[in-house]
């Protein structure tokens, strides 16, 4: 009885120390290089990530540059990465030269971001907009001068458009959802890279209208106002909820992390990734954008377990 | 011309230079006065020291600093002893044949590519070819190249400059072609040269775009520790900074302006220094 007793406590310690010590001990002294590169709508998140992985393994060197999610997969697939941050799908053509590479990657959807219709303050006229008026003015060959063009009801101003330069993963989304073709649009609108060009723009013209990130407009919400987009499911103004509900419908997208396979072969890169889906939850709202719902970060956690 | 009309004229012409002159200073002092006010608030110890973050009231700039000096550490150790050999050459031993007129010209047309032609050439050679990666090294050699043609014209210019009278004593008293350059040309040219090496340094150390292209890390928590580390930059923080959504990052990107601004003029005052004292020591 009494050896059963000591065996049940030592069952019980090594229990214990066996759930433990992987986590706790092994963090603190891991050392090593999380490499990340790609996309700038994406370095947020994987900034305040690493921030926090600071403080639970001060020895793990994590960098993360921004060059944009097609560089950055040129640089993943090149193998100079461990993850790309990634505004966008992987592309067929990439995936191709993954396997022609041998790399092995897994797909990590990390949060929402919610393309934003914008207006101008004194825009009195426009309360919702619906994805066929978008494509009527974005589309290529697009007619629209004037906002009459698009609703006859609107006045007879020249329209004076914004939205972002091609090389963004926020251009491909919208021209995809919008106009059915991935880089499919108008091309005479102003231009630029930099968001807070756009929403300079837009607060500054009455008669603007623009589309960037959700992030830009929640920071300058008293500058511009958010159009509501019409669907199946009503006027839908983008917001957190919206998003994360999936009603603010076609223009919210997911984005994603993608890792190689083969680096989490790496304990600090397991732990790092691991880290990310157990705290995005709430550190992605912390830099203005949507997080998904918990049952994906989990299942992502479930898939990376066996890695 | 009246003789009258001659003097107006030559009062407007006056006028207008100076007019030009003060207008660029003007421009440069609203510039200076705008990054101040807005920047100074956040230009601290904390800043100075504080690696990067997502809260701006937290964030520094401690590691792109310390990336910033030891790129300009590399460029310079590259490009230096390159550009002033490379322009040694073609003063003194070129002459005038047909290569050293074709280098001439290509020398000139380098000092004026977009420095993100530099940045694609570095990441061809540098970061693939050679396999440094990401790293110190990759961006301190870009730079060194986009830096190449300044040093190179500038040298050659403080060589030409150098009166014929101190070679020609020299050789007067037996001394080879080598012993005139090292002790007698060189040595009188260094305040030109040291101006070139401003100009470079100033150039170099505000380059965001090459940079970016080699893949230069935009959140990087270490200095780095040898040649093949992983680094950020001042350009590259502040650049960061300014494409965020909060307002606040606006103005802390002046706040890293006014280091980037600091750490430029520090290391050109070493340059300053060293020009002022051979200025000096030559005349005395």
């Amino acid at each position: 009885m009494k050896f059963s007793k000591s065996l049940f406590t030592l069952f019980l310690i090594s229990a214990i120390l066996l759930v433990i010590a992987p986590y706790d001990a092994s963090a603190k002294t891991l050392r090593g290089k999380v490499s990340i590169d790609g996309s700038s709508t994406v370095f947020p998140i994987t900034e305040a990530i690493a921030e926090e992985f600071r403080s639970v393994a001060p020895r793990v060197k994590v960098i993360v540059g921004v060059s944009g999610t097609g560089g950055g997969f040129k640089k993943f697939l090149a193998g100079s990465i461990d993850i790309n941050n990634a505004s966008r799908r992987i592309k067929s053509k990439e995936v191709k030269k993954a396997k022609k590479q041998n790399i092995d990657f897994l797909e990590i959807p990390v949060a929402f971001d919610g393309i934003t219709v914008v207006i101008n303050k004194a825009n009195d006229w426009a309360k919702e907009i619906t994805p066929a008026e978008l494509k009527k003015i974005w589309n290529t060959n697009s007619k629209v001068v004037t906002w009459k063009d698009v609703r006859s009801s609107w006045p007879d101003k020249k329209i004076k458009l914004y939205g972002p330069g091609t090389d963004s993963g926020t251009f491909d989304y919208f021209t995809k959802a919008i106009n059915g073709k991935s880089r499919a649009s108008r091309s005479n609108y102003t231009m630029s890279e930099d968001d807070n060009v756009l929403v300079a723009g837009v607060s500054g013209d009455k008669y603007a209208l623009g589309y960037f990130g959700f992030a830009y407009y929640l920071e300058n919400k008293t500058k511009i106002n958010a159009l509501p987009i019409k669907s199946k499911n009503g006027s839908i103004t983008p917001s957190m909820e919206s998003i994360n509900l999936g009603t603010y419908v076609p223009l919210s997208r997911p984005i994603f992390i993608y890792a190689r396979k083969d680096a989490f072969k790496k304990p600090e890169v397991k732990k790092f990734i691991q880290f990310y889906l157990e705290e995005a939850g709430g550190l992605v709202k912390d830099v203005g954008y949507v997080p998904l719902p918990k049952a994906d970060y989990e299942e992502s956690l479930e898939k990376i377990k066996s890695l | 011309m009246s003789l009258r009309r001659r003097r107006l004229t030559e009062k407007c012409f006056k006028i207008a230079t100076a007019l030009i002159t003060w207008s660029s200073i003007a421009i440069l002092g609203v510039l200076v006065f705008q990054i101040l006010k807005e920047g100074m608030q956040w230009v601290d110890w904390q800043f100075i020291t504080s690696l990067p973050s997502r809260k701006a009231e937290k964030a520094g700039i401690y590691t792109a600093i310390w990336g910033s000096f030891y790129l300009m550490i590399t460029t310079m150790l590259f490009a230096l002893p390159t550009g002033i050999g490379a322009a040694i050459f073609l003063e003194e031993y070129g002459g005038k044949s047909r290569l050293s007129r074709f280098i001439d010209v290509n020398v000139a047309n380098l000092a004026g590519v977009p420095s993100i032609v530099y940045g694609l050439l570095g990441l061809a050679v540098f970061v693939n070819l050679f396999g440094f990666g990401r790293s110190v090294i990759s961006g301190g050699l870009t730079l060194g190249l986009l830096v190449l043609p300044v040093i190179i014209i500038t040298t050659r210019g403080a060589i030409r400059s150098v009166p014929k009278s101190i070679p020609q004593a020299a050789y007067a008293l037996g001394a080879k072609k080598w012993q005139v350059i090292f002790f007698h040309t060189l040595p009188y040219a260094l305040p030109g040269i040291l101006t070139g090496v401003i100009l470079s340094v100033s150039r170099a150390i505000g380059e965001t775009a090459p940079l970016i292209i080699v893949g230069a890390a935009a959140y990087v928590a270490f200095v780095p520790e040898s040649l093949l580390d992983e680094f950020t930059a001042l350009p590259i923080q502040i650049f960061n900074w300014t494409s965020r959504p909060q307002e606040v990052f606006h103005s802390l990107s002046a706040g890293g302006i006014i280091i980037l601004l600091s750490v430029m003029l520090t290391m050109n005052s070493v340059a300053i220094f060293f020009r002022h004292k051979t200025q000096r020591s030559r005349n005395g």
